[in-house]
């Protein structure tokens, strides 16, 4: 009987509430429905060609290296720092790795780790510099971003070098298996994958909130989680059908996943998380507090090489070459797309999530442009000028 | 010749505190005027109020300067009349050549294009008046702080200056240093310059100047002329502590056990000028359930002892041992020393204590994270349940402990710092200025931990500025100058005064 008042009063008490707590969270999902508004503006103007399963697709393989480079690099910019170089270093990777596989014929395995290896070292270099030597980021990457580029064209002798073995290419090109319906029609398992996935993270979600509410920290409004729960995972359900009737799941984006919901936990539940947020916050505070803020960065920055180094070569299998050109320009899609997604310049603050939707922000707009026929110029100015609006509203609202 | 200044009925109210109360001050032209107080007396508000910083219309009462009521809108106007401030912490650019420095702001230019070589003569002269003997082109980074002292006050001089307020000018300075700055104030003196000197030292002010003021609490207490045999260092002293002592600290019976910690010939060098040495050879020594205060006024190295203990965080080239319970321990990382039980809980909590914009309960594990976590994943339950306990025990005014620090009030972040370090599940606590910049209600709560903490057996190490604090809290009290101990005494047998001369003689007898 007392449960039975005592909810219905939680119940009164919470009218409302759910509109209440989005305009206070406006922060945190604001993104999110940028996100989606320029999906439904492109989804619109395109006549339902951004939506189409084939696009779809392609959305996902042409943004899966900025995603996967967003990651490490939020990690670096919550810490404090910047980096310069990943453009750079991924595009040396994928030479490297082209030299490797293609003229001297390693099995891409081995290559494939010698690669992420070269790239861990590449980027635990340079955070030496920064963490123990106290050179600012901007500069020793600044310099690590010419020097491989440099190497890169070196290593390639100025010239494009491929193609890649076909095993290695579907790191890039290739599709989950499918045991069920083959390869035709409907992509059974990538749906069933979805929806298993659909389903574990509601479960996750659920459970999350009844732990909070059992320590007795205030949680969301009733309403609102459910609202956002369902939302989240027909969303996520939907995408799989749309993949689900073109190939299935690129391999890829299994990939990618794995990794943001890794970072994901890492920043939000580890100890190790924890530091680093308390590092870009307070530096200071967080020496006296007895961390060891040196090692923080120098990992942060060997995480970034990996990262790096892994986009390289999804990048190479991509194209199937690997050319002196690649990796261009990589680094601003990388930052642009942390800063989109909330991170502060200043360090200590910054979502894994976020990034990840300020990535696909980056990526929707490049793809609804070019669909529209809109010109490479005018694209750079748009996605320029969006960097500076969505920077703008965050500390907009930041201040209010 | 009459005044050249008389400050009359001035209040300052910053939010929350009355920093200056009705203060008058009249000096007279020609004189050497000095200014002392303790710590937070309120000798600095006032000079900025004199100098413009803090512009007409923020603060109450007028300025007479030459016979004229002065509105000083910003700096600038005061120059303008010949006011020149010399601050406590020098102003100049360590990259820029003494010349550079004298006259930035004030270039040798015309239309914009400086005069190089106008600029060079002028200062080749400025630097004969103050008696220093650098080239204009040395920078200011190659010279000694005694030197730099002079630079300043070659900069004042080219601004035409009448009245010169100096702070503290000899704070960091070493004897010869300080000598010749007070020949020059008096020669200054000759030339019809007036001066304000802010000081300590009351050696020094016996030697050169010619009246007192003396300020305490943000009130004038007295003016003395000091030709006056009333003016005797027992009764400036008098005068600079003398408040009652009202019944502010919670009554505590000390039950002081052995020897817990003990530091021998501590020595410390200063972090970028490696042959400065800070801590000269400290000897220390807390027993089990003792609150130690060390006493000491600003830059007497306090707080570069505490860090140097607290795993190495300060200075260079740290010589001596460190014991606990007898047996020698390492304590060069802080990881170090937290795992051997010290905590410090820095003076500075915004710098040094907190991240800001993270919540309460992130702040408070941060020093002992493995506390609330399995195998480096952090349980964010045992967080909450952790952060709300302290929240709880330690009377912490919010909302909640989601809440971002930064939008507390200065007493409770101060009790998130400490709750942070009393989670890590220190023996020793070394509290810097615990009670700096709270109100007196939060002040008396944190007596009453430091009190409850000392009767569970921890020791506590007070460094304090407020004399009152260390009095109504300590168990003995070491007076550091500095860089060394110079006094040892019990409470029972301590007093300001005491405290006050063991400062003033030691400065003396270098």
């Amino acid at each position: 009987m007392n449960t039975i008042v005592e909810a219905a009063a939680g119940n009164a008490e919470q009218k409302g509430g759910s509109w209440r707590f989005m305009r206070k969270h406006m922060r945190e999902y604001g993104m999110l429905l940028s996100l989606a508004a320029i999906m439904i503006f492109f989804q619109y103007m395109t006549d339902g060609t951004l939506l189409q399963p084939l696009n779809v697709t392609n959305l996902v393989l042409q943004n899966s290296y900025i995603v996967i480079m967003a990651l490490g690099m939020l990690l670096v910019i919550v810490a404090g720092h910047i980096d310069l170089s990943v453009g750079s270093v991924a595009g040396f990777v994928g030479a490297l790795a082209a030299v490797l596989m293609v003229e001297y014929h390693w099995h891409f395995v081995p290559a494939t780790l010698v690669c992420l290896v070269v790239g861990g070292i590449i980027g635990g270099a340079q955070g030496y510099l920064i963490a123990f030597h106290k050179i600012p980021s901007f500069i020793v990457t600044l310099g690590g971003m010419l020097v491989f580029k440099g190497l890169a064209l070196a290593l390639l002798a100025g010239q494009s070098v491929g193609p890649f073995p076909p095993q290695f290419q579907l790191l890039s090109s290739g599709f989950i298996p499918d045991p069920i319906s083959g390869t035709e029609g409907l992509r059974a398992t990538s749906l069933l994958i979805g929806a298993i996935i659909a389903l574990g993270l509601f479960y996750a979600g659920v459970r999350e909130r009844a732990n909070r509410n059992r320590y007795g920290a205030h949680t969301e409004p009733f309403t609102f989680f459910i609202g956002k729960s369902v939302v989240f995972a027909a969303m996520i359900l939907y995408f799989s059908y749309l993949l689900s009737t073109y190939k299935g799941l690129p391999n890829v984006l299994v990939i990618m996943f794995a990794l943001m919901l890794a970072f994901d936990f890492i920043t939000n539940r580890t100890t190790l998380g924890r530091r680093i947020y308390a590092m870009g916050g307070n530096e200071k505070a967080a020496r006296l507090s007895g961390i060891k803020t040196q090692w923080l960065s120098f990992y942060t920055f060997a995480n970034m090489g990996v990262l790096a180094a892994l986009a390289g070569l999804v990048f190479a299998a991509r194209l199937n070459t690997a050319t002196p050109k690649a990796g261009l320009g990589f680094e601003l899609d990388v930052i642009a797309a942390c800063f989109i997604g909330g991170a502060s310049a200043s360090g200590g603050v910054g979502k894994v999530m976020g990034a990840v939707i300020g990535a696909f922000v980056m990526g929707v707009m490049n793809n609804g442009m070019s669909i529209l026929g809109i010109g490479i110029d005018y694209q750079q100015v748009i996605k320029g000028l969006v960097l500076i609006a969505a920077v703008f509203v965050d500390l907009y609202n930041k201040n209010k | 010749m009459g005044p050249i200044l008389e400050m009359k009925g001035i209040t300052k109210r910053f939010p929350g505190v009355v920093a200056l109360k009705d203060v008058n001050l009249v000096v007279q032209a020609g004189e050497i005027h000095a200014i002392c107080g303790e710590n937070g007396a309120g000798k600095s508000t006032l000079m900025k109020v004199l100098s413009g910083v803090y512009p007409h219309g923020s603060y109450e009462g007028e300025i007479h300067y030459e016979g004229k009521e002065q509105r000083f809108a910003e700096i600038a106007d005061s120059e303008e009349v010949g006011v020149i401030i010399i601050h406590q912490e020098l102003a100049l650019v360590p990259l820029l050549s003494i010349a550079e420095n004298i006259f930035l702001g004030n270039e040798q230019a015309s239309r914009g294009v400086i005069n190089a070589e106008h600029t060079y003569t002028k200062t080749v002269e400025l630097l004969g008046k103050v008696g220093l003997k650098e080239s204009p082109d040395t920078l200011v980074t190659n010279i000694g702080v005694g030197k730099q002292q002079l630079v300043e006050i070659a900069k004042a001089l080219s601004k035409k200056v009448k009245l010169l307020i100096l702070d503290e000018p000899t704070a960091s300075l070493n004897e010869t240093d300080s000598a010749a700055l007070l020949d020059l104030l008096l020669e200054f003196k000759a030339q019809g310059i007036t001066c304000i000197l802010i000081s300590h030292k009351l050696n020094e002010i016996s030697r050169v100047a010619d009246s007192i003021t003396v300020l305490r609490d943000g009130a004038t207490v007295a003016t003395m002329d000091c030709r006056d045999a009333h003016a005797s260092e027992d009764q400036i002293i008098r005068y600079m502590v003398g408040r009652d002592m009202a019944d502010r600290y919670p009554p505590r019976t000390p039950e002081i056990g052995d020897v817990l910690f003990e530091v021998r010939d501590w020595t410390v060098f200063h972090e970028q000028h490696a042959d400065r040495k800070m801590i000269k050879g400290v000897n220390l020594k807390l027993r089990r359930g003792e609150i130690l205060g060390i006493a000491g006024l600003m830059g007497a190295g306090r707080t570069e002892l505490a860090m140097s203990i607290f795993g190495k965080s300060y200075g260079r080239r740290i010589s001596g041992s460190a014991f606990l319970r007898g047996a020698e321990i390492d304590v060069g990382t802080i990881g170090k020393a937290v795992s051997h039980g010290i905590a410090y809980v820095t003076e500075d909590r915004k710098g040094y204590g907190l991240v800001l914009e993270n919540e309460i309960k992130h702040n408070i594990s941060l020093s002992n994270l493995p506390g609330v976590s399995e195998r480096g994943v952090i349980d964010e339950g045992r967080e909450f349940q952790v952060a709300s306990e302290f929240k709880r025990k330690m009377n912490i005014r919010c909302a909640d402990v989601f809440q971002h620090v930064v939008n507390l009030s200065g007493g409770n972040q101060q009790k998130v710092v400490l709750s942070k370090w009393l989670f890590a599940g220190p023996d020793i606590l070394i509290l810097d200025e615990p009670t700096r910049g709270i109100d007196v209600g939060a002040k008396y709560e944190i007596y009453s931990l430091m009190a409850q903490l000392a009767a569970e057996g921890k020791s506590i190490i007070l460094i304090s500025s407020e004399m009152p604090e260390l009095l109504g809290m300590s168990d003995r009290i070491y007076v550091m100058n500095e860089g060394a101990f110079v006094a040892e005494m019990n409470a029972s047998d301590a007093s300001q005064e005491k405290i006050m001369r063991a400062i003033v003689r030691a400065g003396k007898d270098q």
